[in-house]
């Protein structure tokens, strides 16, 4: 299946180790990854601060960039929840102004009045391209159908079900479907897992108070369940949190669900421990794996993903490159 | 410093200072924590509340729509069983109605069953100037009238207050306004609760005029509906031989049948309950009573015209989004300075006051924008109402055709709204987690609504310019790239604690560490990490 990766503007510009790994786990999988070079952000910033102009100029750019894929896939629940929710009433919207809302307003408008063949319009790309965008998790469970991605992580990890994955995209227990199925992996749940972290995007600066107050109640959370790592489906929330662990010492690192998808018993995968807990990491990512464990997953299970990548040793290819939080 | 940011609106500076006080956040964490697992709970047993949900949506979309057909369906059943319809374009003609008809009963003073109508509009205020004292039953409304306090909660307004801190407003206060509290009150809720009992049934048994508002009107008989808890309501609305209620135009349902959905749906969205402990209904009056129904416009069909917004209407003021939302659950009901506070306040309070827009002048309405009296004017919302000529779909208004008692007010002589930059910020007092909008008994999509607004908002410059630069880098790949890079090359000397506006995020948070480099450029050096 050829799939292709929108990383997000925040990931390709702070975490490139989520995307690296988004790309491990996929071709382990068997998938054809492409990289459309010419996408950029989905506009959710713009839009839900309060600017739709830019925000839906943004979002006819990714409906252009992405239309013609078989499956989009996004290492984002907020962005992919964007796509969905958002998309279609951008498009209504412009659809009600009677103007194209794209960067080339004049051009195309030209165009359509001189009567050439029309583009398809803006709701027509959204209405083709929603059911194609799907979150990580989403596309593994759904689209893959598997649980199992062969992945080992010897840690103790717990998961924060970001809002927009819980109730915008209505992800459920898919995310921890996958984590449990990782070897060596052991999950404890987050007391007051639903509740919001307070990032909310340029919430967490416009009202700086409250949202520092709800993330001290999260991270409070978080440290209660003895976990290592706290993982979720975005880096954003994760930045949010992950910064407020690291502001407190906590000693808590935070990873992407891709980056740990992505590790197996070789190693660590491509990402490096992203965020900003990892500044304060001194401990090793990776304990070594024991032997039994390591023979367990050396054994094909029944779960192990048909593909190319199947049987054969996980790619080491972005593994060797930029371990980001290392340099420092 | 987090105070600092370039035209930082009020919301965030009520809501910096309520987050450092303790004894609200224990207060409302504790309170708001119970009633959201008891209403999950009660909730959670309903086979089909989704189903449930849709059809109280769909019941109150239907009302709205042809709200024209049934206000006036419900003006002649209330008539015909013996009551009177009053329109009231505005809060201040509201006020003047209820005052003029408690002046002919020669009263001087009434007494009144919690309503968020009559709050809106500060009744109380307009009585008070004109010799009326306004007596509240409801004991929370009680606690906040005594304590000189304002309400900061829907359903429980006194929701701020713990029981030390209600045992010495009873104890200094009571007595200023009737029957003093005993001399040995404890602080213990059965002794709270019989203290306010004994200064209330006073009040009960002497006063002669009751002012309400309604949760349900019925257009099909007339009938106007209270649920309550304590049965101060009950007393209000059958003892004194006047009742005046103040409703707002949206709480209309068509028939008796409709009510079956909502008095499912409100009680365990609210209270946590099953079903609340009184239902009150009354249809016109009884002989020897009088019974004034008032329809409130004050916003409301300005707010019907917008297709987006229209549907904060269907509001049943469950408050189960305050509830559950973590914004209100850390900074309480004042910091939204409007008596709708929390998720619902935050699209309703704007709209209302028709700030929504950046217009400088609200329509004439609620307390807080202090504004003065729109001076005899016509209620023209209510004649264009009452004549029938009600949109039919609300486009009609949002076109100029409906004279919408907002517009002709924010034309002209009003003064500045002094709640203009508050209402501003109210869109923004939310992360968008959406629990609200998943609680909601009648689907109200707020986050979509507070996107809405926050379209329509003002915003400050530096956050324009700050909008733009990004939307500039952001629109071609090319400029993202060399963004990354420089990004990337200046990695070393970004400090941990970031000036300006940014210093929001470093008070408490750490910044992430910016990698050497990007996704794309990864890919492009590695030809996708093939290579």
């Amino acid at each position: 299946m050829r799939v292709a990766l929108f990383i997000t503007c925040v990931n390709d510009t702070l975490f490139p180790g989520t995307g690296r790994a988004v790309v491990t786990l996929l071709r382990r999988l068997g998938c054809e990854v492409d990289f459309p070079r010419a996408q950029t952000c989905c506009g959710q910033m713009h839009v839900n601060t309060g600017y739709p102009r830019e925000g839906t100029r943004l979002a006819r750019h990714f409906a252009d960039v992405f239309a013609g894929y078989d499956a989009v896939v996004t290492p984002s629940g907020s962005c992919a929840a964007m796509v969905r929710e958002q998309y279609p009433r951008l498009a209504r919207t412009a659809a009600a102004a009677g103007r194209p809302a794209s960067s080339g307003t004049a051009r195309d408008a030209g165009g359509r009045a001189a009567g050439r063949t029309a583009p398809p319009s803006f709701a027509e790309e959204v209405a083709a391209l929603v059911p194609k965008v799907h979150d990580l998790s989403e596309f593994l469970v759904d689209v893959l159908g598997v649980t199992d991605v062969g992945a080992c992580f010897p840690h103790r990890v717990t998961y924060h079900p970001t809002c927009h994955s819980l109730r915008g995209l209505r992800l459920g227990d898919r995310p921890t479907r996958l984590l449990e199925q990782v070897r060596g992996l052991e999950l404890v749940p987050l007391p007051g897992a639903e509740e919001c972290c307070g990032f909310g995007g340029t919430f967490a600066v416009k009202n700086p108070a409250v949202s520092a107050a709800m993330c001290a109640d999260k991270a409070h959370n978080v440290m209660a369940t003895g976990a290592e790592v706290l993982c979720a489906a975005d880096n954003s929330c994760l930045m949010h949190i992950g910064g407020a662990l690291g502001r407190q010492r906590a000693g808590i690192r935070v990873m992407h669900l891709a980056e740990i998808l992505a590790a197996t018993e070789s190693g660590e995968t491509a990402a490096a421990p992203a965020g900003p807990a990892a500044r304060t990491r001194t401990a090793p990512a990776t304990r070594p794996l024991s032997a039994p464990a390591a023979r367990t997953l050396a054994a094909p299970g029944g779960a192990t993903p048909a593909g190319p990548a199947a049987g054969t040793p996980p790619e080491p290819g972005p593994a060797a490159h930029g371990r980001t939080g290392e340099e420092r | 410093m987090s105070a600092t940011f370039l035209g930082m609106p009020a919301f965030p500076r009520n809501a910096a200072r309520a987050v450092g006080d303790s004894q609200l956040r224990f207060n409302l964490r504790k309170a708001t924590r119970t009633i959201r697992g008891r209403r999950a709970a009660m909730v959670g047993e309903v086979p089909g509340w989704e189903e449930l949900r849709a059809a109280g949506r769909q019941i109150k979309d239907h009302t709205l729509r042809h709200l024209d057909r049934y206000l006036l369906q419900l003006e002649e059943a209330v008539a015909r069983a013996g009551g009177r319809v009053h329109w009231a374009a505005d809060a201040d003609e509201a006020n003047r109605i209820v005052a003029g008809l408690v002046e002919a009963t020669g009263e001087t003073s009434v007494v009144k069953v919690k309503s968020m109508a009559t709050q809106e509009i500060g009744l109380n205020e307009a009585l008070a100037a004109r010799g009326i004292t306004a007596y509240e039953t409801d004991l929370a409304e009680l606690i906040v009238q005594l304590g000189d306090d304002l309400p900061s909660h829907i359903l429980v307004p006194a929701i701020h207050r713990n029981r030390a801190e209600i045992r010495e407003i009873f104890r200094e206060k009571m007595a200023e306004w009737g029957r003093p509290a005993p001399e040995d009150l404890t602080d213990e809720p059965r002794a709270l609760a019989e203290a306010a009992r004994l200064h209330l049934r006073e009040r009960f048994l002497s006063t002669k005029v009751a002012v309400s508002g309604a949760n349900f009107m019925i257009a099909e008989t007339g009938t106007l509906v209270v649920l309550e808890s304590e049965g101060n309501g009950r007393m209000c609305l059958t003892l004194p031989e006047t009742l005046i209620s103040v409703v707002g135009i949206e709480k209309l349902l068509p028939t008796w049948q409709d009510l079956e959905v909502f008095l499912q749906l409100l009680p365990r969205s609210s209270t946590g309950e099953r079903m609340n402990p009184y239902t009150s209904t009354w249809t016109g009056a009884s002989e020897g009573q009088e019974f004034h129904l008032v329809l409130l416009d004050n916003g409301r069909t300005r707010v019907l015209a917008d297709e987006v917004g229209r549907q904060a209407l269907r509001c049943i003021r469950c408050s189960a989004c305050l509830n559950v939302c973590p914004v209100y659950e850390r900074v309480g009901g004042h910091a939204y300075g409007s008596v709708y506070p929390g998720p619902i306040g935050a699209i309703l309070t704007p709209q209302l006051r028709g700030t929504d827009s950046g217009a400088s002048a609200p329509p004439g309405g609620m307390p807080a924008s202090a504004a003065p009296a729109p001076g005899g004017r016509m209620p023209a919302s209510a004649t264009a109402v009452s004549r029938g000529r009600m949109p039919a779909s609300a486009t009609a208004v949002s076109r100029g055709r409906m004279p919408a008692s907002a517009t002709a007010v924010s034309r002209g002589r009003m003064p500045a709204s002094a709640t203009a930059e508050l209402d501003a910020s109210l869109p923004y007092a939310s992360s968008l987690c959406g629990a609200c909008y998943e609680v909601c008994p009648v689907a109200i999509d707020i986050p979509e609504v507070l996107v809405h607004l926050r379209a329509k908002a003002p915003h400050p410059r530096a956050e324009r310019l700050a909008m733009r630069a990004a939307g500039w880098v952001l629109d071609r790949p090319v400029r993202l790239a060399r963004a990354q890079r420089l990004s990337g090359r200046l990695r070393r000397f970004v400090p941990r604690r970031l000036p300006g506006p940014a210093a929001a995020w470093t008070d408490t948070r750490d910044i992430p560490d910016i990698p050497a480099e990007s996704f794309r450029d990864w890919w492009d050096r590695t030809d996708g990490g093939t290579r």
